[in-house]
């Protein structure tokens, strides 16, 4: 029939734009890659590779942290901080107070998960909007982590203010976390983020409680009338996204060896943009843990290829934004087209 | 004969979807001062022509003629000039919260860019005074639209439309949220209308509704018209919306079993009048009312949704008090809510995580949710309830209104419950599925007690063994479903009953 001729000629572009939307970001990884491997043979060397990996490991730990939040339909913007601060936490506790690094790291992630109680309370309780409760807590949390220090950073050795010298040291063992590899090629905090990420993923997609995070992100209210323990789940999202931050401060600080008060400041809109970017990947249009980590991922291979390119630093936030928008349009603005 | 032009004419007018064809070459006209029914089960293609008049949405072959000239209308806008308007079956979507009733009437004239860009209240409340009066309403012009009725919001909804002045009016199930007195209020409003000379185009899945008013019916199957009725020829109509005759209503009377639920001396707000209520195993029962009468929030009373201001609940005997859903669920006392998007819907969800939301539970082993039984479950449930679908995972946007509402209600169906509470589970729903839902419940209430609201009395009494009627907040009169008179009924629903049959308290204790 040549009316049903002309109809599946017409369908068959709107496929391919369904296949555009869908692998459109996995596409433009490879790419990437591609490209790269091709001006610059020395990118695709394994040891670069993981190079890649290790750069996004820890914005990759909070955007994982974010991913959760957006699946309750919230949003956390204190993850930096709560980096920042566990990264504090942890170089105070060893250097200064020379415990040890097995009470740093439970202590850091204590600190984490209070100020993930803070952020559900204020949110969940207090009914404030999530934006604003993280953005209060992030200012809160920032400021906190600089009064026992007097606002600066601690290293070996350092000065007190009342005087006397620190005695601590960061253990061999502590710094293995940030430095160390597995057979002498993983490096340890990509194997931390792939095990995390790995639990996400099962978390969202296969359990219970992480198909309520999306029922309760997607209606509220049809999932309190489910049944659904709201209030309890949104306070489990924002101590889960705090305690990931805080892995990511323990492995920021095991990678720098110091308590740099500067850095993990930054953190925050890189997990953003690699969650926002997930929403885009296999048409998930929410917020998804594969997704997030394929933002991150395609993020750092192209800047560490434009690096290898010379390309200048200060080119750096440009080429983000506009990976972020390109997945934004992938996401919203041509989905739209297919209805 | 000589026949007047007609105002509008549609001929061999097709649609598609990608695939699908919506319209299939659809003739029809329509004339000045006529009132006529579009019938059609769910999907049948109503909304698709309801769209392609209003300028929703333009049509791919045929034509659309307006008073003798082509149109093809590419924007609502476009349809207003021609003097087609459409009220759409969601009130929510004609309103705008935050806005006075009177802004809300003059959105349509505030948002013309011959406006000019100053706003008088003065001025503005003054003609929406006068559109008020025109149509003989009372509405309380300063209010936040927030503050009126399902009922008046959709009074406002209609005036809007009627103060463009339309040639053509579409309605598109206009008494779904309305009560028989207030439907009545509306049909009072058509009438005048039609003798101005509109033409008048009623879609609905009340048949009462359309023997009343309507002067022929158009029967659209399967995006075809299949058939031209008039008001005396409705189950002839029927027969042509389903394909086949509809069997007579089967019903067969269940006896009350156990004591199930009780409530004794229960105040729902501080300033209202105490009543009683009984529910029993095997028996089906309905609640109805006058819209805002407080039938709702009876039912979230027993779901844990609100506390009552005063008396007892009673659950198999025991004392009981929700304090959530969760406990309701959890005692086996489940609720199906009025507002399908904004209560049971979770945007994105597919038809398989929507219909086992409530008891992910017993899918669920260490946590983990068990795909495989999750899928068998839902297979099981989309066989029973015959839900039409592409399969266990297609999205919920993708199915018909009709099969939303038994995914919504199947759910609860997935667990046995001590008390089922379904609030107008009818709604949206074309009248094979409404007793196809209704034979469902009735036949699965054997060991449950079942509590349906509808506001619809046809629908009470095609459901229910027995029916109570609620007015402010408190259950006042109850009629076993045998030698029941509908007058009667109609006349306790708006508070002029002469003597009740019985009192409530007297029968509720017998």
């Amino acid at each position: 029939m040549p009316d049903s001729l002309s109809r599946s000629l017409q369908a068959a572009p709107r496929r391919w734009l369904e296949a555009l939307i869908h692998y459109g970001l996995l596409l433009l990884l490879g790419l990437i890659v591609l490209l790269f491997s091709l001006v610059e043979p020395a990118f695709v060397q394994v040891s670069n590779l993981f190079i890649i990996l290790q750069s996004v490991s820890i914005v990759a730990l909070l955007a994982l942290g974010v991913t959760l939040t957006m699946a309750v339909g919230g949003l956390d913007l204190s993850i930096g901080a709560v980096a920042a601060m566990s990264l504090m936490i942890a170089s105070y506790v060893m250097v200064v107070l020379d415990w040890g690094p097995l009470p740093a790291i439970v202590i850091s992630l204590a600190g984490g998960a209070l100020v993930g109680l803070l952020n559900g309370w204020l949110i969940v309780r207090m009914g404030i909007p999530d934006i604003l409760a993280t953005l209060g807590s992030m200012f809160l949390v920032i400021g906190v982590q600089l009064i026992p220090t007097g606002g600066r950073s601690i290293a070996v050795g350092m000065t007190l203010p009342g005087g006397e010298e620190t005695e601590g040291v960061f253990s061999p063992a502590f710094l293995a976390l940030g430095r160390g590899r597995l057979w002498d090629t993983v490096p340890v905090p990509v194997l931390v983020t792939a095990v995390l990420a790995l639990a996400v993923w099962l978390f969202l997609e296969r359990t219970r409680i992480g198909r309520l995070f999306y029922a309760i992100g997607g209606n509220e209210q049809a999932a309190r009338l489910a049944g659904a323990p709201v209030q309890r789940y949104k306070l489990l999202a924002y101590v889960l996204s705090a305690l990931l931050a805080s892995v990511g401060g323990l492995l920021l600080a095991a990678r720098l060896g110091r308590g740099d008060v500067s850095s993990g400041n930054g953190l925050v809109l890189d997990a953003l943009g690699a969650a926002l970017i997930g929403f885009a990947v296999l048409g998930a249009k929410k917020a998804n843990a594969f997704g997030t980590l394929a933002g991150a991922v395609l993020i750092a291979t192209l800047l560490n290829g434009l690096t290898m390119l010379n390309a200048p630093y200060y080119a750096q936030d440009f080429v983000k934004g506009l990976v972020l928008v390109l997945a934004l349009v992938f996401t919203f603005g041509l989905a739209r087209h297919t209805r | 004969m000589k026949l007047p032009q007609a105002l509008v004419e549609l001929r061999a007018l097709s649609k598609d979807f990608g695939a699908q064809r919506a319209l299939d070459r659809v003739d029809l006209q329509l004339f000045p001062g006529e009132v006529v029914a579009l019938l059609g089960a769910n999907g049948a293609g109503k909304s698709t022509l309801v769209k392609i008049l209003a300028g929703s949405q333009p049509h791919d072959r045929g034509e659309l003629r307006v008073q003798g000239t082509q149109q093809r209308f590419d924007s609502p806008l476009a349809a207003r000039r021609a003097g087609i308007v459409a009220v759409h079956q969601h009130v929510d979507d004609g309103i705008v919260p935050g806005l006075s009733v009177a802004e809300n009437l003059m959105l349509d004239e505030l948002c013309q860019a011959q406006a000019g860009p100053w706003v008088r209240p003065s001025d503005l409340h003054q003609r929406a005074a006068a559109i008020a009066a025109g149509l003989n309403l009372d509405l309380p012009l300063h209010a936040p639209i927030e503050q009126l009725g399902q009922a008046e919001r959709q009074l406002v909804v209609l005036a809007r439309a009627l103060a463009l002045q339309p040639r053509l009016l579409i309605l598109d199930e206009p008494t779904a949220a309305l009560s028989a007195a207030e439907a009545q209020r509306l049909f009072e409003l058509i009438g005048q209308l039609r003798q101005r000379g509109v033409a008048i185009l009623y879609i609905s899945h009340r048949l009462a509704d359309l023997q009343c008013i309507a002067e022929r019916a158009l029967v659209l199957r399967d995006g075809r018209l299949v058939g031209e009725f008039n008001a005396q020829q409705l189950p002839q109509a029927i027969e042509a919306m389903l394909g086949v005759a509809l069997d007579p209503l089967r019903f067969v009377p269940r006896l009350p079993g156990r004591e199930v639920l009780s409530l004794r001396d229960v105040r729902l707000l501080p300033q209202t009048r105490t009543f009683d209520l009984t529910l029993h195993e095997n028996q089906v029962v309905a609640l109805t009312g006058l819209l805002g009468a407080g039938k709702s929030e009876i039912a979230e009373t027993l779901f844990g949704l609100r506390r009552p201001a005063a008396g007892s609940l009673h659950l198999d005997g025991q004392p009981w008090q929700p304090r959530s859903p969760r406990d309701a669920i959890n005692a086996g006392v489940f609720l199906a809510v009025e507002d399908r998007a904004a209560g049971s819907l979770v945007p994105g969800f597919s038809l398989r995580r929507t219909l086992t939301l409530p008891f992910l539970q017993r899918f669920s082993r260490g946590g983990f949710i068990d795909r495989r039984a999750e899928a068998a479950a839902v297979t099981t449930q989309i066989r029973e309830l015959g839900i039409k679908t592409a399969g266990i995972d297609a999205p919920m946007a993708s199915l018909s209104g009709g099969n939303q509402q038994k995914v919504v209600i199947g759910r609860w169906l997935l667990q046995e419950a001590r008390l089922l509470i379904l609030d107008e589970p009818f709604q949206g729903v074309d009248i094979r599925a409404r007793r196809e839902i209704g034979q469902l419940l009735r036949d699965g209430a054997g060991q449950r007690a079942t509590l349906v609201i509808c506001t619809d009395i046809d629908e009470a009494l095609e459901i229910a063994d027995r029916i109570l009627v609620v007015r402010d907040f408190a259950v006042v009169a109850e009629y076993p479903r045998t030698d029941l008179s509908r007058n009667a009924l109609v006349a306790e629903l708006a508070g002029s009953a002469p003597p009740t049959p019985q009192t409530p308290r007297s029968t509720v204790r017998a």
